[in-house]
This record gives structure tokens, sequence and C-alpha cells, in this order.
């Protein structure tokens, strides 16, 4: 038999090629945004950066200076408050729905609710909060802007926790009731903590996620030019913020703007790098106990 | 010789997946103190009847089962009997090595254990270390009981899976081909454990490995398509089968 193809594989190399072009480029359409963003809010913000951006409030208008403390401080403690509704909850939901009952009437209606929400649009949580817990108390309030995150955070949540369990395959479940384990501490004491990184991960994401959202918090917190900590007051932070100086005509705060934008990119990604640096931290002190020998054998 | 008692036995038993009949009614008496193998095409209900007999079949969505299966003359499937109770007396090992991934190799032997309630550091210490030496392991892991579990090799992996079994000290042990995803090796090394295992635990293992079942098993059964078609001891199904069938499947005419 003759090997005489040589066409036939120039033109399949060619079409290689072609498509690893393709995918190469998606790769970097991908990327393009993230780094602009980024590069952007860095040049636009990082100068307006300074220790009084993070230790002073806002002057009076028409005064050059002030900071953002407020509404930094603000949207870690919203975020806490989300986070402390709707994660435990959240958590819970997941396991039911990828450990029991799978198949039942009530599983497959909150399966459905959990899709809903997650379309929701956030204008729309923000209302719902306002009515809820605005309207009844009479003022915007730190709590309503909390409940409004934690509507942003429960679903993401409750998603990743059902899928990153479904990923457990059975024989593991089977493995531990087959050792006389009850199934509940099977689910709790071996399939969820053997889930640990990967729900950690999704925690993560739905956090960062709602530290960055402006709508749910317009009419809920709202927002105020002062320091508060209380949680049937008004809240600044850092997104609504932001929206209110760059829409200001006002040239310094629309300055300011742009460092409270670079500063809640920091923020954000912050949460995403240590929950990772977290979850690899074996890998890490791997690497270095590694590096550590290299460096010892180059001595001796 | 004193008649060896029965620990277990199947009285008609049935399995069900929805609809579908998966075991026709099958009843064997397994003794103390000894190998028992399941023989049979692919498909014919073996892991099925197997899964029955420590009420993990029950865990699949739809599945159910009809029958008796007696534990030293006690129905389990009654319905006062807790199914945690039962598989605390009727271990298993799976066909594919499946240690607890998030747990290190100590905690995978004694995790039954620490479920059960047992806090004494010393004590755990001592079932890891006994169950792990039963097992044939301990020599290959003592210096690295903290590693995952699953850093072990497959033939090691299931191993460790014994071991954990081991550990709660039930007196009847399942094994759905164990072997089957290992080298000759480590296969040989699990058959020789068995013939340990057999001094203390009553042991049944289905297998598709019909020198396996001739070489260790004291009894064998033979099923095709949910039904039994001939058990007894294994010299003489290996060497002379009663049925037509069992002689064309074992000597490979049928299968
Ligand atoms: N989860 C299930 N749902 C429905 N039917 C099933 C299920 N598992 C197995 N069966 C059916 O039950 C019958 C018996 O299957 P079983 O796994 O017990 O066979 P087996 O003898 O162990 O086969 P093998 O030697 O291939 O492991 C088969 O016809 C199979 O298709
Ligand atoms: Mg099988």
């Amino acid at each position: 038999m003759m090997i005489e193809t040589t066409n036939y594989y120039r033109w399949r190399k060619f079409k290689n090629r072609f498509f690893q072009f393709l995918l190469i480029m998606a790769a970097i359409a991908v990327l393009t945004p993230i780094l602009l963003i980024v590069q952007y809010t860095f040049v636009k913000g990082a100068g307006s950066l300074n220790l009084d951006f993070f230790t002073n409030l806002p002057k009076p208008v028409g005064e050059v200076g002030g900071g953002m403390r407020h509404a930094i401080l603000g949207t870690l403690y919203l975020v806490a408050i989300g986070a402390a509704i709707a994660v435990p909850i959240g958590i819970m939901a997941g396991i039911y729905l990828a450990e029991f009952d799978k198949k039942s009437a009530l599983s497959r209606i909150l399966s459905f609710a959990i899709d809903l929400l997650t379309g929701v649009p956030s204008i729309i949580v923000g209302i719902f909060a306002y009515i809820l817990l605005v309207v009844p108390m009479k003022s915007f309030n730190a709590m309503a802007g909390g409940v409004a995150l934690s509507i942003i955070i429960l679903p993401i949540v409750t998603r990743a926790t059902e899928e990153i369990l479904k990923l457990v395959p059975d024989h593991i479940r089977e493995a531990g009731l087959a050792l006389g384990i009850p199934r509940w501490k099977v689910i709790f004491m071996i399939v969820v903590p053997g889930s640990f990184k990967g729900i950690f991960t999704g925690v993560m994401l739905a956090i960062s996620r709602a530290a960055g959202e402006t709508a749910p918090l317009l009419f809920t917190a709202f927002g105020n030019m002062y320091m508060s900590y209380r949680i049937d007051q008004p809240m600044a932070s850092l997104p609504v913020q932001i929206y209110n100086y760059a829409i200001s005509p006002f040239e310094d705060w629309q300055r300011q703007a742009w460092g409270g934008a670079f500063v809640l990119i920091i923020i954000v990604l912050g949460i995403n790098l240590t929950s990772r640096a977290i979850i690899n931290r074996n890998e890490l002190i791997n690497f270095f106990s590694e590096l550590k020998k290299k460096l010892n054998s180059k001595k001796a | 010789m004193e008649e060896a008692k029965t620990i277990l036995s199947t009285k008609n038993l049935e399995c069900f997946f929805g609809d579908f009949q998966a075991v026709k009614g099958i009843s064997i008496d397994y003794k103390e103190k000894s190998i028992n193998a399941i023989i049979g095409p692919s498909g014919c209900g073996k892991s099925t009847y197997l899964r029955s007999l420590n009420r993990i079949h029950e865990e699949i969505p739809g599945a159910y089962n009809k029958g008796e299966v007696n534990l030293l003359g006690k129905n389990i499937y009654e319905k006062d009997v807790d199914p945690v109770l039962i598989r605390r007396n009727i271990g298993m090992v799976f066909q594919k090595p499946n240690p607890f991934p998030s747990l290190s190799i100590f905690d995978n032997v004694v995790i039954g254990l620490k479920l059960q309630g047992v806090k004494n550091k010393s004590l755990l210490q001592e079932k890891a270390e006994h169950s792990l030496r039963k097992a044939a392991l301990w020599d290959e892991v003592k210096d690295k009981l903290n590693k995952p579990g699953t850093s072990l090799s497959g033939g090691q992996q299931q191993r460790l899976c014994i071991a954990r079994t081991i550990a709660v000290d039930p007196p009847v042990i399942l094994m759905d081909e164990p072997t089957s995803a290992l080298d000759p090796i480590a296969t040989a090394s699990i058959e020789e454990l068995m013939m340990e295992l057999k001094k203390e635990f009553c042991v049944i293992i289905v297998t598709h490995n019909m020198q396996q079942a001739a070489r260790v098993a004291d009894n064998t059964a033979f099923f095709v398509l949910g039904e039994l078609i001939e058990q007894g001891a294994s010299e003489q199904i290996f060497t002379n089968p009663k049925q037509k069938k069992t002689e064309d499947y074992i000597t490979g005419r049928f299968g």
C-alpha cells in the first residue's frame, strides 16, 4: 500500500491550524474586556487614591478632597448582612436539592424558583426589599439593603452547592451507607466536607457578585454622606456612591467616583484571589517547600 | 467435625427495579467462616442480589425487594429493622475501589467507628492498625497515614476499602467483583487476604473470574437471568456440575 496523501495531509493540517486560530481569537475576545476594564479604572482611579480616600468622609459640596471611608465600610457591612442570611440557607437548600427527595414536588418547585430568582433583574429585587422593609420602617435602612443583596446571593449559592454535590459519584454515598453510617451523616460528614472547596468557591463568587450590585441598594440602603453603623438607618455603599458621584456635576466628585470604582474592582478581585489562595493553600505550601528544597540542593 | 452454623440465608429473595424483576426468588444458605462465590453471565442479577443482602439495593429510587434475608435467624426486611444496624453487621466492598476522597488513609479506615461515636483516640489508633494489618496494607502505609486515601494505587485502595469494612467488624462481608479493576499481582494479594478473612468472617463474593471462584470459594452459586441454576461446593460445581447450563458456562461455551 502506498502512503501518498500529502495533499490531504496539508489540507488537514491547515484546517487544524485554522480552528486553533479561531479558538485563540475567542480566548482573546474574552480576555480583552477584562483587561481593558482593569486597566482603564486603574489609570483613571489610582490617581485619586490616597490615605484620605480611605480614612475620610465626604467634604461639603465645593470643597476639594474627602474620601469614601463610609462607603467602603458600608459595602463590607451590607455584603456581610446579605451573606449571613443567604449563605447558610443557600447551602442547605442546595444540599436538599442534590441529596434529598430529588424527584419530589417540593424540590422541583424549589429548583424552578431558583432559576426564576437568578433571572430576576436586580432592580426588581431592590423594589421588593423596598416594599418589604423600607415602606413599613418609613426610612431607607441597611437591613433592607442586606436583604436585597441576600436575594442576589441566595440562588447562586444554592445552584453552586447543588451542582457541586451532584458531581460526587453515588458510589461514595453507597460506600458510606454500607459502613452502617446513617444517610444524614454520610451527607454532612463525608459528601459535603469532601466538596468544601467547590461550595466555598460558589459562595465567594456570589459574594463578589453582590458586592458590585447597585440597583438593589438604590432605594433600600440608599446611601448617605456620613459614617453610620446603624442597621435601621440609610447606609452608604461603594456602588451607590460611585453612581451618585459619577452623575454629579462636580469634577472632584467625578474624580473620586473613578477612585471608588478602582477600589470596588480591587475588593471583588481580592475576594476571588483570596478564596483561590485559601483553596490552594496546600498547593502553595507544597510549592514553597519544593522551592526551598531546590534552593538548598543548589547550595549543597 | 462439628456442623458450621448458618449465619445468613436468603429465602425466595426477589429484587425489583420498578416493574423490572432482576432477581427471581433465590434461596441460599451461607455458613460462618466460609467464602461463597456467585458467578453468572453479565446482567444476570449478581450485583443486585448482593446489594439486597445489606439493604443497599433499596437506596436506588424505585428499587425494592420481596422475600426474606435472614441474618442469624432474623429477617432483615421486617418492618421494625433499621437498615443502618444491618449494614454494620454486613459490610460491603465494591467493584471499583472507592476510598473517601476527602479523607486521609487513617480516617478512611476509622470513619465508620468515628461516626458511630467512638472518640477514644488510642482505641481508634489501635483499630486502624489492626484493620490495616488484617488487610495486608499496614507496612505500605504506616508512614503516610495522613496522606489522602486516593493517593494510593488501585490495589492498595481496594485493600484500604477492605480495611475500612473490617474496622466496623461485620460478621458478613460482601464483595462485588473486588479484583476486576486490579492487575494479577494485586488480585493475588486480595485473594490471599480473603483466605485470611475466612478465618473470622463469612465472605460472599461476586466474580467473573472462574479460576478465582474455584481457588478461593468453598461454595459457588450460578445465576442466569435472575434465577439460581445450581449451587453447591465449588469443587463439585467446577468439576462435576449437575446442570448442562453450568457446564456450558464454566467451560466457556455460553455466557
Ligand atoms: N439502576 C438500575 N435500574 C434499572 N435496572 C437495572 C439497574 N441496575 C441494574 N439493572 C438491571 O438489572 C439486571 C441485573 O443487573 P446486575 O447489575 O445485578 O447484573 P450483574 O449480574 O451484576 O452484571 P455484571 O456481571 O455485568 O456486573 C440487569 O438486567 C440490569 O439491566
Ligand atoms: Mg455486577
